[in-house]
This record gives C-alpha cells, sequence and structure tokens, in this order.
C-alpha cells in the first residue's frame, strides 16, 4: 500500500531541476499523507508495542535558574574551537557550528571569536570610550554615560575577513561546514550610532578618517573611511538583548555593519579622527588581498554575496533515501539578499530555494528546497543574488582575481559531494 | 552629462536628510571633556607621516640586544620566523610564493613601531620603553638592509625610511 503511493507521488512530483529538486509550493500542496509517504516508509510498519508515559512525566523537573542553559542533550552544540596557540597566548579562533543551527539568528554563546590577545576582563565602571583627533571637543564616556544615550536595533551578520579561506588550498579538505565557514554569525545588535556620538564632539574640516582600537592585550586598532562611520556605524552595547560577551568586545565593540569583521573593533576604547588611515598592522600586513600581479588591495571591507548549504554538509551522513530538505544561509555585505538558487548536479542546473529570512540589508537569511535523494551521486551547491545585482562567483572565478597565497574575501560556490552511500564530503567542482 | 533635475535634487536631499535623521538623534550630551595632553601616553596610533612617535632615538647596534632577549624566541635569531609565526625579512616584491615580511610587504615603518610599541611581545605588551622600541624598529629594519645598523632611528627619520613595497597597495576604502 505505501509502496504504490510512495510510487505515485514521485511521479507527480514537481521537479525544478536535476537530480531531485523538487517544487517547494507543490510539495506542501501534497499535505502530510503524500509527502509522508516519501519521507519514511519505515514509519508504515510501526510495531504494536503499547505507548508508555515517560519517566520525566512522572516527578517534578528542576526549578527555575537565574541564568538559563541548554539541554545537557543538546550538548554537542559548541563552536569548533582551535587549540591555545603556544606562541601567541590568547590568539585564536572558534567557529560557529553552522551546520548544527537553524534560522537567522545565532546564539550568543555559539557567536564566532577571533582575538588577537585573548579576551581581557574589562569592569565596565572602570573603562572609557575617547573620543578625540580632529574633533571640536574630544571627549570621553563612561559605560554608564553610554546607556541613557539613545539606541538602534539592528540584525546584521559578521564575517571574519578569513572565513572560508581554507577553500582557497590547492586541495579540498575533508572539513565540515562549520571548520570552513564557520567564521561567520549574526546577531540583533543594539547600541547608540556613532554619528550621534560625533555631532557631540563635533568634527574638524578636513577629517575623513575614523581610527579606533580595543583595550585588549594587542590594542587592535582598524581604520574606516569616515562617510560609511556617519552612514551606519554604530557602538555596540547589546547582542540579541543582553550585554555582549566578553568575546565580543564586553562591555562596547564597534560595529561597522556588512563590512569584514575585523573592522568592528572589539573592547573599544579610542576612536581617533584623522585625515588618513593609520596603516595599523592589521590593514597593512594582514587583511590586505595579494594579487597576480604582486600588488594588494588595501580597505576591501565589504563581504562579498555569498550563501552555503549547512545541510546536509561536509561529514553528514545521509541515512535514508528519500525526501530530504536542502537548507542554508546566504548574505551579502552590500544589501539584502534576493535569491538563491541550488544546484543537485554540481552546477549544471538550478532551482530557486525558498527565502526564509527578514529580507533585511546585512543579514542571513536562511533558505531551503526540497530534495528527493534516491542514492544516486549528487553535488549540492548553492548560489546567492544580492539587491545590488551581484551573483556569488564559482570558486575558480574568485581564485583568478588573487594571488595564489591570498586567503581573505573568498566567496566562492561552496560543492558538497554526496556519495551512493550518503557520505557528504567538501569537494572542488 | 547633463545636470540633474530640480525634482531629482529634493529628493536627493530629502533623503539625505531622512538617513541622517535616523542616525543622528538628539543626545543626552554626557561626555566629559578631555584634553590631547591627557591622552599621551595612552593615544598609541602612529601614522606614516610619523604623527604620534614618542621622542627618544635607537639604532639597530643597540637594538640587536633587545630582539635576541625579547624577539628572537619566536621570530629567529635572524628574523626568519617559526611554526605560526611570520617571518620579518626575506622574499622580494615579485618573489612567489609571497612572504609578506616586514622588508617585503610592509608598506610603512610607522606600522612597525606602532605595532611592536602596542602588542610585542605577546606575553607582554607594551612592557617595551619607547626607545627600546625605536632600537627594536631599527635593527629589525636592519636586517631587512633598509638601515645600517649605526643610523639613529627617531621620530624625525624614520617616516623618511621608504619601505620597499610603499607604492604596492591599491586604495579600495571607497567601493563601498
Amino acid at each position: 500500500m505505501s509502496e504504490i503511493n510512495n510510487q505515485n507521488n514521485k511521479e507527480s512530483l514537481e521537479h525544478v531541476a536535476a537530480n531531485g529538486l523538487i517544487n517547494r509550493r507543490h510539495l506542501l500542496g501534497l499535505g502530510l499523507a503524500g509527502a509522508g509517504g516519501l519521507i519514511a516508509s519505515s514509519v508504515m510498519a510501526a510495531d504494536s508495542t503499547r505507548v508508555e508515559i515517560p519517566g520525566w512525566s512522572k516527578v517534578p523537573g528542576r526549578d527555575p535558574s537565574g541564568y538559563g542553559s541548554p539541554s545537557s542533550f543538546a550538548n554537542s552544540y559548541q563552536r569548533l574551537a582551535g587549540a591555545p596557540s603556544a606562541v601567541l597566548p590568547g590568539s585564536g579562533v572558534s567557529r560557529t557550528p553552522l551546520h548544527l543551527l537553524q534560522g537567522n539568528i545565532t546564539p550568543n554563546g555559539l557567536h564566532f571569536e577571533r582575538h588577537h590577545s585573548g579576551i581581557p576582563a574589562i569592569d565596565p565602571a572602570q573603562h572609557r570610550l575617547v573620543i578625540h583627533g580632529m574633533v571640536r571637543q574630544p571627549l570621553e564616556f563612561s559605560y554608564e554615560d553610554l546607556l541613557a544615550y539613545p539606541m538602534q536595533t539592528r540584525i546584521y551578520f559578521l564575517e571574519c575577513s578569513g572565513n572560508s579561506g581554507a577553500n582557497t588550498g590547492a586541495t579540498a579538505g575533508d572539513s565540515s561546514a562549520a571548520a570552513i565557514h564557520g567564521l561567520l554569525s549574526c546577531s540583533e545588535w543594539t547600541g547608540v550610532s556613532l554619528a550621534s556620538l560625533l555631532d557631540e564632539t563635533g568634527i574638524v574640516d578636513g577629517a575623513t578618517w575614523v581610527t579606533s582600537t580595543g583595550a585588549d592585550g594587542a590594542s587592535m586598532g582598524r581604520s574606516i573611511p569616515l562617510n560609511k562611520a556617519l552612514r551606519d556605524v554604530f557602538i555596540a552595547l547589546y547582542q540579541n538583548g543582553e550585554p555582549i560577551r566578553p568575546e565580543q568586545g564586553y562591555p562596547m565593540r564597534l560595529f561597522v555593519p556588512g563590512w569584514e569583521g575585523n573592522v568592528s573593533v572589539k573592547w573599544l576604547t579610542q576612536i581617533k579622527l584623522a585625515d588618513g588611515p593609520a596603516n595599523f598592522r592589521d590593514e597593512t600586513s594582514k587583511y590586505t588581498d595579494l594579487l597576480p600581479d604582486g600588488k594588494a588591495l588595501q580597505f576591501t571591507y565589504p563581504m562579498g554575496v555569498k550563501s552555503l548549504i549547512t545541510s546536509p554538509s561536509g561529514q553528514m551522513s545521509l541515512r535514508r533515501q528519500g525526501l530530504h530538505e536542502v537548507t542554508g544561509v546566504a548574505w551579502s555585505g552590500s544589501g539584502a539578499i534576493t535569491r538563491v538558487e541550488v544546484s543537485a548536479d554540481g552546477g549544471r542546473s538550478w532551482a530557486d530555494a525558498h527565502l526564509d529570512g527578514t529580507g533585511q540589508d546585512l543579514a542571513l537569511t536562511r533558505f531551503r528546497i526540497p530534495w528527493l535523494w534516491e542514492g544516486g551521486p549528487a553535488v549540492l551547491q548553492s548560489r546567492a543574488t544580492d539587491s545590488t545585482g551581484q551573483v556569488q562567483p564559482t570558486r575558480a572565478t574568485v581564485l583568478a582575481n588573487y594571488d595564489a597565497v591570498n586567503r581573505y574575501h573568498f566567496n566562492g560556490i561552496q560543492s558538497w559531494s554526496v556519495s551512493a552511500q550518503g557520505e557528504v564530503k567538501n569537494v572542488y567542482a | 552629462m547633463s545636470m540633474p533635475k530640480r525634482r531629482e535634487l529634493f529628493a536627493l536631499a530629502c533623503s539625505a536628510l531622512l538617513s541622517a535623521a535616523l542616525v543622528a538623534q538628539e543626545t543626552p550630551s554626557l561626555g566629559t571633556p578631555v584634553s590631547e595632553a591627557q591622552l599621551q601616553g595612552w593615544d598609541l596610533i602612529v601614522s606614516p607621516d610619523g604623527q604620534g612617535l614618542p621622542s627618544g632615538s635607537g639604532t639597530a647596534a643597540q637594538g640587536k640586544e633587545v630582539y635576541i632577549q625579547q624577539c628572537a624566541a619566536c621570530h629567529g635569531l635572524e628574523g626568519q620566523g617559526g611554526a605560526g609565526v611570520p617571518g620579518l625579512v626575506g622574499g622580494s616584491t615579485t618573489s612567489r610564493p609571497a612572504l609578506l615580511t616586514v622588508g617585503s610587504y610592509w608598506p610603512y615603518t610607522s606600522t612597525l613601531y606602532d605595532y611592536v610599541r602596542r602588542a610585542m611581545p605577546p606575553t607582554a605588551p607594551k612592557s617595551l620603553s619607547d626607545t627600546q622600541v625605536y632600537q627594536v624598529v631599527a635593527y629589525i629594519l636592519h636586517l631587512n638592509g633598509l638601515v645600517d645598523e649605526d643610523v639613529v632611528v627617531d621620530s624625525a627619520s624614520l617616516p623618511k625610511i621608504e619601505m620597499p613595497n610603499h607604492a604596492g597597495f591599491i586604495d579600495r576604502s571607497q567601493v563601498q
């Protein structure tokens, strides 16, 4: 009986691209009975064991607590953290487990980290933000001062410039989505606009740049043009409703929407207006993009239009044939995501995925598309388009633009191969 | 190119006002005045024109000892670098693979002073005196063949030392 239903449904599914990609609306139209037949025919063969009331329904549970934590059964939701550096204390990264998460917001405890000299333990009562240089009146603000200012709330992604750099290497590593792309997160950030603070200090004619440094051991610094600073840059004080975490710059960080994460200086303590960039170590020696001709691009701030499939993704296994949801995230440092296409045949045919995001500029956009896997090999890819019309390029196209050592600003299309056994692997295709 | 129509200009002005209104709000004006003099020794930014360089000076000959004590364990006696530690010396603007060292890649000497003073050595950043930083900067430049060992490096001379890759960067800051 179920076999027959299954067969009928397969034939009636509306294929929108080769190798099993299905029209989502059509699938929803089939209803539960129709889709259910495809999802797991084994359900139909359930045994006749009596269903029991579980033990936890027969005792009171634990008491409320001051600050919640995830279920002990969900303790695999962890950042992918590297071993501590022996030579650079506190320097390192941890990556967001993108392949485990859903939706568009990253939990605060899973937001990626990149530190250059560890996480300072800052007492907010002792912390100061100084705005000086080419301003009419240099001013100092305490944390408490800033808490009293008018605030703004926005959802923005944050991506490290070196994210996905692993896939610029000569051979494709057998890695997870988190290991390759996990220097990417998205939060609701709340804070005080830099423009309003600069309104208070005044700006001297001729000032064109804003240089910022943090209060960490490395006193990490970056420069951004004043026109961007006045457009949408703010001092972030809250992340997803609570004070930003120490890893994210507590008590305050600069937030520069859409631009490489490094310019959103954490533990922000100094803003100095100038008539040129400071040319800090992290905007000359690092975070510059070497070209094939030996020149290097400097101050390449916006992150390119990009997407990746988070499920199924590298090192996962498909345990059954049938219907799967292919899902992932897309984002652009230049605008909103307007389209994500998915391919199951290595880019030969494409179908539009359903966008399940906010449609906002500079935020992650979840995409989804049904996929009927019938045990054959497949190469899954996604390709994003943003509101400025930019389309995510292939890996080869991106690599051709740079010298071989460059690891920054890689936004090439990600390919996951699926073997006949259902093993999912990172491949170059 | 034709002049924009008045109506278009008006629309532009309106949208500029609107976006400005979104970000520049009335504030409670809680900032406390501070003077640049108060920030001396706290503001560590050194820019390519030499602004921010402190008083003091050093030579490579003096810097060798500082380098051996503070830097060589990680960066190597000759500045060749080590596992997970960038090399300071070697390569050129044209050799491949690109080594991206101070001598072959960094565009300005100011960056070297700025970075060493604010962030080095990693176990005790900001522990070197301004004079020690001048000395070790002179030594790293000397390892790269850019200054003789007795050249006095100070706030006047350091910005004038031209790095081999000073013209190697393309400013993309207005591609937003």
